[in-house]
């Protein structure tokens, strides 16, 4: 009854390739917005339950935003353009190295620290050219064999960040320390600093990422994910189109390694980025529904929730089981849980979305 | 396209029925005219047909032992309806492949437009007006038919792929200007009703009427039809082959056609070329070409 499009006419073609073209649906986004950037700070700021709660802010919200973006990278290649990719996780890491290097200053190349808003874009551009590097072989080859082309990538830079110590500036254990987040005088330090940095980075490139697959670029992603013969046929080129798609999705997946670095980690280690990783944001991508941005924040918020759920629910219950049985229990509940749900609804939870709103426009009369 | 199968600009989704009527009254006054014309027009046409656009010189292509064409030469002018029929496994499809620069040919010379090549890569045809579609549908699947056909635009977007990410000012006004022209294709087309639906979930002959839409909004100058009628049953032979009559002679596009129905290769092309095991064993009219007697012997068999 509320969902409804009756009585919304569309005069030009712009409002009918708006990016939601129900209004019911801009109202919503609207206000998630506002929720996301006013209200959540305000209720931290008055301690409301559960958002005065520290661990609420870093150990939820900053994860999920920060993993909302690696996903949304890695759907526009893997969902949008059809290129199967194992190597996000190293993508993730140069970002992170690669800021952390220009935050910190390259005196052999007289490269002094920049600041951390600049580094973290330009470790974004690093992964994104090391991307289309690895890109290459998709023009040969397809499918699993590009998958495990793209899996070398993931064992290259894990053995490099660790063995190159170049990248570590020289410390002595392997671990780094993010450089102060000073972003034009704003000292990005209280969780909720934190959270809206993070935020700002993850709206702004959501966005993008929509425009771009809706765009003409989109469309050329999606006829090779298609039909690549025909999409050649038609003018598309094959080379332009997957690498375009390597390089951006490499950018964002890179910016999101310098934020999880920066911002979440603060200091880490080239295990942060390890092959879990890789697989953690396909998961990501595919239980939230390949080919979709609403999907890529679906997906993140899922992998990250299940096992938070899973520990602290037994508990609540008062269920007395030991730490390592909790471990072994999520492993099964949650590998259990991805089989139904690829079984059940393979093209995730965005396709379940669509199916509610299609169901709701009808609502409750279903003719 | 001619003043009136251009529409004034749909009211975009929403409106479905409203705007067909006047392509579908263009398209039938053609099919009326070239019924009433008969013989009479056909000769208006070969006056009308000009120069020759596209003609393929001696050309042999081979997969391994496989002879799929052998020393063909044919030529297409300009403004015509060009036929290739043969019975199955002639080297049609081959052909055609050959053309739009899917395959090469180890021998022999393709002139388009003027320009001589042996070699040429699917995107240089394409960007010089060569457009197709297949035999088998080969639309993309996940994507809507407004999606397709935009799709099909690709060749004239010009916007980089900065102001697409902003989608602002330019890069919209482009994307809009581009809405329009394929909204009057699919005005033209009649599909509207089917504007935002994923082609994967539409039925055959709908399928087949949005792949020629597709390729219709490169603006060819030369289009390659492989078989669009297969899979179709009466009715929609005749859409589509009223929409092969309109395209031809209000938006001028020479057009290249592999057909099996006989019926409609007949009627609706101006010359024929028939191949067999490769080798091209007829040329010239639909008359001529009937009463061939290499050509019935292709087709009937011959007694030993």
């Amino acid at each position: 009854m509320l969902y409804r499009e009756t009585g919304q006419f569309k005069t030009t073609y712009s409002a009918d390739m708006a990016m939601l073209p129900l209004r019911q649906d801009r109202i919503a986004l609207g206000a998630l917005l506002v929720f996301a950037f006013v209200g959540i700070p305000l209720l931290a700021h008055f301690a409301v339950w559960p958002f005065g709660n520290e661990y609420l802010l870093r150990a939820i919200l900053l994860p999920f935003l920060i993993l909302s973006l690696a996903a949304i990278g890695v759907n526009i290649l893997i969902g949008y353009c059809g290129q199967i990719s194992l190597g996000s996780g190293a993508f993730m890491a140069i970002g992170a190295y690669m800021a952390y290097k220009f935050g910190t200053g390259m005196p052999e190349i007289g490269l002094p620290a920049l600041p951390v808003l600049p580094s973290i874009l330009l470790g974004g551009v690093c992964s994104a050219i090391v991307g289309v590097l690895f890109g290459i072989p998709s023009l040969r080859i397809k499918g699993l064999y590009l998958a495990v082309a793209t899996l070398a990538a993931q064992f290259f830079f894990d053995w490099l960040f660790l063995r190159v110590k170049w990248f570590t500036n020289y410390a002595p254990s392997g671990s780094v320390s993010a450089p102060e987040l000073n972003v034009f005088g704003w000292v990005v330090d209280e969780p909720i600093e934190r959270y809206l940095f993070c935020l700002a980075f993850v709206v702004f490139f959501a966005f993008v990422a929509k425009n771009l697959v809706r765009g003409a670029i989109g469309r050329q992603w999606m006829a090779i994910r298609d039909m690549d013969i025909a999409a050649e046929l038609m003018g598309i080129r094959p080379f332009f189109a997957k690498l375009s798609a390597f390089a951006v999705s490499s950018f964002m997946v890179g910016v999101a390694g310098a934020l999880w670095a920066f911002v979440y980690l603060g200091a880490w280690e080239p295990l942060a980025f390890s092959i879990d990783r890789s697989l953690q944001l396909l998961f990501m991508v595919i239980i939230g529904g390949l080919g979709s941005i609403l999907g890529s924040f679906l997906g993140a918020g899922f992998i990250l929730m299940v096992p938070i759920f899973l520990n602290v629910v037994p508990s609540e219950l008062g269920v007395p089981l030991s730490t390592e049985t909790i471990s072994h229990l999520e492993f099964i509940i949650f590998g259990s849980l991805i089989c139904f749900l690829l079984i059940k609804e393979p093209h995730g939870f965005a396709r379940l979305v669509s199916l509610a709103k299609e169901k709701l426009r009808l609502w409750p009369f279903p003719y | 396209m001619s003043s009136n199968t251009v529409m004034p600009v749909a009211p975009a989704a929403g409106s479905t029925a409203a705007s067909t009527q006047p392509a579908e009254a263009s398209g039938l006054a053609v099919a009326a005219a070239r019924a009433a014309g008969g013989a009479g027009s056909r000769e208006d046409r070969a006056r009308r047909t000009g120069e020759v656009i596209l003609s393929v010189e001696n050309v042999s292509l081979s997969f391994g032992g496989v002879r799929a064409i052998s020393d063909v030469s044919f030529d297409i002018r300009k403004g015509e309806i060009r036929a290739i029929i043969g019975p199955n496994g002639a080297g049609k499809t081959s052909m055609l492949n050959v053309i739009n620069g899917f395959y090469f040919p180890q021998q022999g010379v393709i002139t388009f437009k003027g320009e001589k090549r042996r070699e040429m890569r699917p995107y240089f045809a394409a960007s010089s007006g060569i457009s197709r579609t297949f035999q088998n549908v080969a639309l993309f699947k996940g994507m809507s038919t407004l999606d397709n056909m935009m799709a099909g635009r690709t060749l004239k977007m010009q916007r980089g792929i900065l102001w697409q990410a902003l989608r602002f000012g330019p890069a919209v006004n482009e994307e809009m200007r581009h809405r329009e022209v394929v909204e009057k294709l699919i005005d033209f087309l009649e599909i509207q009703h089917i504007r935002k639906v994923p082609v994967g979930k539409l039925p055959y002959g709908l399928q087949k009427r949005v792949e020629l839409g597709r390729a219709l909004a490169m603006e060819p100058e030369l289009l390659l039809l492989d078989e669009p009628m297969a899979g179709m049953n009466l009715e929609e032979k005749e859409d589509m082959s009223r929409f092969i009559i309109t395209i031809n002679q209000h938006l001028g596009t020479t057009i290249a056609l592999i057909e099996h129905d006989m019926g409609v290769v007949m009627d609706l092309s101006d010359r024929v070329v028939v191949l067999e095991y490769g080798r091209k064993i007829a040329d010239g009219t639909p008359d001529q070409v009937k009463a061939d007697p290499k050509v019935i012997d292709a087709y009937l068999g011959v007694s030993h």
